[in-house]
C-alpha cells in the first residue's frame, strides 16, 4: 500500500453543480405548478403534493424524470395540526444522488388518498402497514388488509392519540423511575394483570375471534386452460412455525399439484412494537433496539441510526471512529453473508454441513465483536458522533490488530475459497439453483427491492457507492452484480460481496494503525440529548440485506423522536416473493425465500 | 460364596473384596428412576422452534463450536410431536401466542419448557409494546428461565444442565404424566385473537370490566383503579429504587 492512501481523509469542496434531486424537484414545479408545492416548515425538505395528484406526479417522477425507485413511504401523525402525512422517498436508480422527497396531506377523520401500488408495485407492504399503523386508506390498492397486527386489532396504534396497555407518559425518561420515582409493575395497573385492554363496553360473544378468512381472500383458484387431467387447487399453509421460514413468517400458498398457482406472505407475528416505543424513547435509548432490528447485522444497524441522528443533529464523527465504523460493517457484512449462504444451502438440502463450516468463522468475528463491544451479537456499539468504546487491546489472548490481520488476510478468504470449492459447482446446488426463482431487474426495481437481491438482477445499485457515507468515497471496492437474477445468482453475489468486503477491510487496517489512539468520539458523551431544530431527517446505510433506512422527526428542543420509522429491507424485499414464486415448485419456494435473505425482527419490526 | 441376586437388599449379600468394585446390588424400584432419568436428560429433542435474536444464538449452541451434541440434544424436531423441549427463544407476540399454546398443547408428555431471554421470560426490553406479551409465563408453564438479552451459548447450555437436574429429580411412580385420570389434564386453553389477545380463562373479569367502563363512561383500563392482578399475586408491589 502506498503512503498517499494513509493521508488523513479530506472532505473535498462542494461542487456547484445541481444535483439529479434538486433538477427533479424543480422539474416537478414548473410540471404540476398547481399541486406540488416546497415544504416550507422549518427543518424539512421536499414537496408537499396535493393528496389526490400524488399519482400523477408519481409518474412523471417515474417516466419523465429517472425517479423510478421508491424507496420509502411512511405515514406521520400531526396531531396538532390536525393532519395525517404519507411521506415518500424516491430515487433515481440510473444516476444516484439522494431522495426526491414527496408528502401528501389528508385530513386525520378522513384520511383517503390514492395508492401508488399502480405505479410502483414496491409501495405495497408499506401501504398496508400505514394503513395498519394510522389507518390510510389509500384508494386502488388491491389489498388493503392489516399487515403487522391482526384483522379485528383495535385502532391504529401509531396515532397519536392511541394509548397502549402499559401507557405510562407521552415520553421517556418517565417520571415513576427517576430521581426518586417509585417504580411499579405495569400488570399491577391493569385489571387483567396482562399486556391487555379492550374496547370500553366490549363483551365477548365467541363468534368474533375468526380473524382467518380474509387471508384467503384474492388467491387465484382459476383453473388452467391446458388440456388434460383436471385438478383442484389445494392451499397450504407454511409457517408461521416452519422451519424453512426462517423464523416465525407464513406463506399461504395456493398449489395445483406440486406447482404454486400463488402466494401470499403473512407477517406481524415478531411486530415487537419498535417504531412506537422508539417514539417514547429518547434519541439514545433507541440504539439498542435498532440492534434487534436485523439482528444478524446489529452493527449495521447501529451505523444508519447514528448517521440519521448525526444529520439531525449535525454532528461530526473523527476519523478514527469513522474507520473503525466501517471495519465493523464489513464485518458484520460478512457475517451475514455467511449465514445467509448456510441457511440457503439448508434449505436447498445440504443439510446443516455447509452451515456448521460457515460459523466457525463467524464465531470468530463474533468474539472480536464481544471483546470490542462486550456482546457476541447485538452490540450496542455506535453513539452519535463516534463509538462507545476503542478497539480493545487483544481478543482470544492475541494483540487485536494481529488478529484482525489473521482473520482478513487468512481465515476469511480461506473459509470463502472452500465453501467456492465445495458449493459454486455442486451438481445438485447447480441443478436447484439455476433458473429458478427469476426476478427481472425492471420487476427488481418496480418492487423496490434492495441490495444483493436487487444486484443479483442485474442492477448495479449500491448505497455506498450511489449515496456514499462515511468514508466509502475513499475506498476502492466494486459494486457486486450479476445478471441472471436466479438463485444461484443470488448465491454467488454473496459470495461476491464478501470478497469486496475483504477487500475493503484490507484498506481499512492501516488506517486502524495509523490513528491508534485518536478520540472515537467527537463531543463529550452525553446522556440526555435535545435536538438542536425541529425537522426531520432520513439517512439511509446499505446494510447486508439491502438498503436499511431510517426517517426522524422531532420538535425543537425536544429529547425525543416524534416519528421514528424504519426503511426495513426485509420487510420490502417480500414483495418480490410472490411474484417470483409463482410457477415453481413448492420445493423451490422455500430455496427462493432462503435467496432473499430475511430476518423477523426487521420485517415485523 | 452368595450370589446377589433380584430382591435382595445390600445389607443381605455379602460379596467377596476382590469382587466389590464390579458388582452392583440394587433393587427395580430404586434402578427403575435414575436409568429413566439418565436416558431422559441425555436425549432431550427441542423443537425446532425460533421466535426471535435467541434464535440465532440458539442455533449458535447447536452448531460447531459449542456443539448441543455432547448433551443428547442436537436433533431439532420440526414437529412438536416428536419433541420433548420447547426452546421459547425470543419475543412472544400477541399474534404468535395461540400458535405458541397450540404447539405446547401437541407435545407428548413429559415435556418441558425453557424461556430464553428476557423478552420470552418477561418481555424484556419491549415489555411496553402493544402486541407483545409480557412473559410466556403468562401462558404456559416455564421449567427454567434463562436471562440474558440474547444469553449467550454458555447461559444457554445452563440452562440446559438445570433442566437435567430438574430432570434428575423427577421420579417415574410419582410423574403427573401417566395419571390418565383426565384425559385434557395438561391441555392448556388456546388464547383467541379479538379487539386484543382474549384469555379464555379471564372472560369473567372482562365481561365484569366491561359493565365498569361503556362507551359512555371511557375510562382507560390504565388509568383505572389499580385492582389485584390475578398473576402476581405474591409479586412484591413496588420494587425500591437502586
Amino acid at each position: 500500500m502506498s503512503d498517499t492512501t494513509l493521508d488523513p481523509v479530506t472532505t473535498p469542496p462542494p461542487v456547484d453543480t445541481l444535483t439529479p434531486a434538486q433538477e427533479a424537484t424543480a422539474r416537478l414545479k414548473e410540471l404540476h405548478p398547481n399541486i406540488v408545492s416546497d415544504d416550507t416548515r422549518e427543518g424539512y425538505e421536499g414537496l408537499i403534493v396535493y393528496a389526490d395528484s400524488i399519482t400523477e406526479v408519481a409518474k412523471s417522477l417515474r417516466d419523465e424524470l429517472g425517479f423510478n425507485y421508491l424507496s420509502s413511504v411512511t405515514g406521520v401523525d400531526y396531531l396538532e395540526e390536525g393532519k395525517l402525512e404519507v411521506v415518500y422517498h424516491l430515487y433515481n436508480i440510473a444516476r444516484g444522488g439522494g431522495p426526491v422527497v414527496l408528502k401528501a396531506q389528508v385530513n386525520r377523520d378522513e384520511p383517503v388518498l390514492p395508492s401508488l401500488t399502480p405505479i410502483f408495485p414496491g409501495a405495497d407492504f408499506q401501504e398496508r402497514e400505514a394503513f395498519d399503523m394510522y389507518g390510510f386508506n389509500f384508494l386502488g390498492h388491491p389489498d388493503l388488509r392489516r399487515i403487522l397486527t391482526w384483522d379485528g386489532f383495535n385502532g391504529h396504534p401509531l396515532r397519536k392519540d392511541w394509548k397502549e396497555p402499559f401507557y405510562e407518559e407521552e415520553n421517556k425518561p418517565f417520571g415513576s423511575r427517576w430521581p426518586d420515582g417509585q417504580v411499579f409493575r405495569a400488570e399491577e395497573h391493569n385489571p387483567y394483570g396482562k399486556n391487555v385492554q379492550y374496547p370500553p363496553g366490549w363483551v365477548p360473544t365467541g363468534d368474533e375471534y375468526d380473524v382467518e378468512t380474509d387471508v384467503y381472500l384474492g388467491l387465484s383458484y382459476s383453473r388452467d386452460s391446458t388440456p388434460g387431467l383436471k385438478t383442484d387447487k389445494v392451499t397450504v399453509n407454511l409457517g408461521p412455525q416452519h422451519p424453512s421460514t426462517h423464523g416465525v413468517f407464513r406463506m399461504v400458498v395456493t398449489l395445483d399439484g406440486e406447482t404454486i398457482v400463488d402466494l401470499k406472505p403473512v407477517m406481524g407475528y415478531l411486530h415487537r412494537n419498535h417504531e412506537q416505543i422508539g417514539e417514547r424513547n429518547t434519541f439514545n435509548m433507541n440504539m439498542p433496539y435498532t440492534d434487534r432490528l436485523d439482528y444478524l447485522s446489529s452493527m449495521s444497524n447501529n451505523l444508519g441510526y447514528a448517521i440519521t441522528i448525526e444529520k439531525l443533529f449535525d454532528m461530526t464523527v473523527p476519523e478514527r471512529a469513522e474507520w473503525i465504523r466501517i471495519l465493523m460493517v464489513e464485518l458484520t457484512r460478512i457475517c451475514n453473508h455467511l449465514w445467509a449462504l448456510g441457511f440457503l444451502l439448508n434449505d436447498l438440502g445440504a443439510l446443516q454441513t455447509p452451515m456448521l463450516y460457515f460459523y466457525l468463522e463467524r464465531e470468530l468475528i463474533l468474539d472480536f465483536f464481544e471483546a470490542t463491544s462486550g456482546a457476541r451479537m447485538l452490540c450496542n456499539y455506535m453513539r452519535f458522533g463516534g463509538l462507545a468504546y476503542d478497539l480493545p487491546d487483544e481478543v482470544r489472548g492475541v494483540p487485536t490488530l494481529k488478529f484482525l490481520e489473521e482473520l482478513i488476510f487468512n481465515r476469511l478468504p480461506s473459509v470463502l475459497d472452500q465453501g467456492d470449492d465445495l458449493i459454486t459447482g455442486n451438481e445438485i446446488v447447480r441443478a436447484r439453483a439455476i433458473g429458478v426463482g427469476i426476478l427481472t431487474p425492471q420487476d427488481a426495481i418496480a418492487m423496490s427491492t434492495a441490495g444483493p437481491l436487487l444486484r443479483a438482477s442485474g442492477v448495479p445499485y449500491d448505497i455506498r457507492r450511489a449515496e456514499p457515507y462515511s468514508y466509502y468515497e475513499h475506498l476502492d471496492f466494486d459494486v457486486a452484480v450479476r445478471y441472471n437474477g436466479d438463485i444461484y445468482d443470488r448465491y454467488l453475489i454473496r459470495i461476491d460481496e464478501m470478497r469486496q468486503s475483504l477487500r475493503i477491510l484490507e484498506q481499512v487496517l492501516p488506517h486502524l494503525k495509523r490513528t491508534m489512539g485518536a478520540p472515537i468520539i467527537g463531543d463529550k458523551p452525553q446522556y440526555a440529548m435535545r435536538a438542536p431544530r425541529a425537522g426531520e431527517s432520513y439517512g439511509r446505510v446499505e446494510n447486508p440485506k439491502g438498503e436499511l433506512g431510517y426517517y426522524v422527526t422531532t420538535k425543537r428542543r425536544s429529547g425525543n423522536p416524534e416519528r421514528y420509522h424504519v426503511r426495513a429491507p426485509s420487510f420490502i424485499n417480500l414483495t418480490a416473493l410472490g411474484p417470483m414464486s409463482r410457477g415453481y415448485k413448492i420445493a423451490d419456494v422455500v430455496a427462493i425465500l432462503g435467496s432473499i435473505d430475511i430476518v423477523l425482527g426487521e420485517v415485523d419490526r | 460364596m452368595t450370589v446377589a441376586n433380584t430382591g435382595a437388599i445390600a445389607g443381605d449379600v455379602s460379596v467377596p473384596d476382590e469382587l466389590a468394585n464390579n458388582v452392583f446390588i440394587t433393587n427395580i424400584a430404586k434402578l427403575l428412576d435414575p436409568v429413566y432419568n439418565w436416558s431422559r436428560r441425555n436425549s432431550i429433542w427441542p423443537v425446532t422452534f425460533g421466535l426471535a435474536c435467541c434464535a440465532i444464538e440458539m442455533i449458535c449452541t447447536a452448531s460447531s463450536r459449542f456443539d448441543l451434541a455432547r448433551f443428547g440434544m442436537e436433533v431439532f424436531r420440526a414437529t412438536p410431536r416428536q419433541a420433548d423441549l420447547m426452546i421459547i427463544s425470543g419475543t412472544v407476540t400477541k399474534k404468535m401466542v395461540p400458535t405458541i399454546v397450540r404447539l405446547y398443547n401437541q407435545m407428548p408428555e413429559p415435556r418441558y419448557v425453557l424461556s430464553m431471554g428476557a423478552c420470552a421470560s418477561g418481555g424484556g426490553p419491549f415489555k411496553e409494546g402493544y402486541n407483545v406479551v409480557d412473559g410466556i409465563d403468562k401462558f404456559l408453564p416455564v421449567d427454567v428461565y434463562v436471562p440474558g438479552c440474547p444469553p449467550t451459548p454458555q447461559a444457554l447450555i445452563n440452562g440446559l444442565i438445570a433442566l437435567q437436574e430438574k430432570i434428575d429429580q423427577q421420579s417415574i411412580s410419582t410423574a403427573p404424566w401417566y395419571d390418565k385420570k383426565d384425559p385434557t389434564a395438561g391441555l392448556y386453553p388456546v388464547p383467541v385473537l379479538g379487539p386484543d389477545l382474549v384469555d379464555v380463562r379471564q372472560l369473567d373479569i372482562i365481561r365484569q370490566e366491561a359493565t365498569r367502563y361503556t362507551p359512555e363512561n371511557p375510562v382507560r383500563a390504565a388509568e383505572a383503579e389499580p385492582t389485584e392482578p390475578p398473576d402476581v399475586e405474591d409479586a412484591p408491589k413496588t420494587v425500591e429504587p437502586q
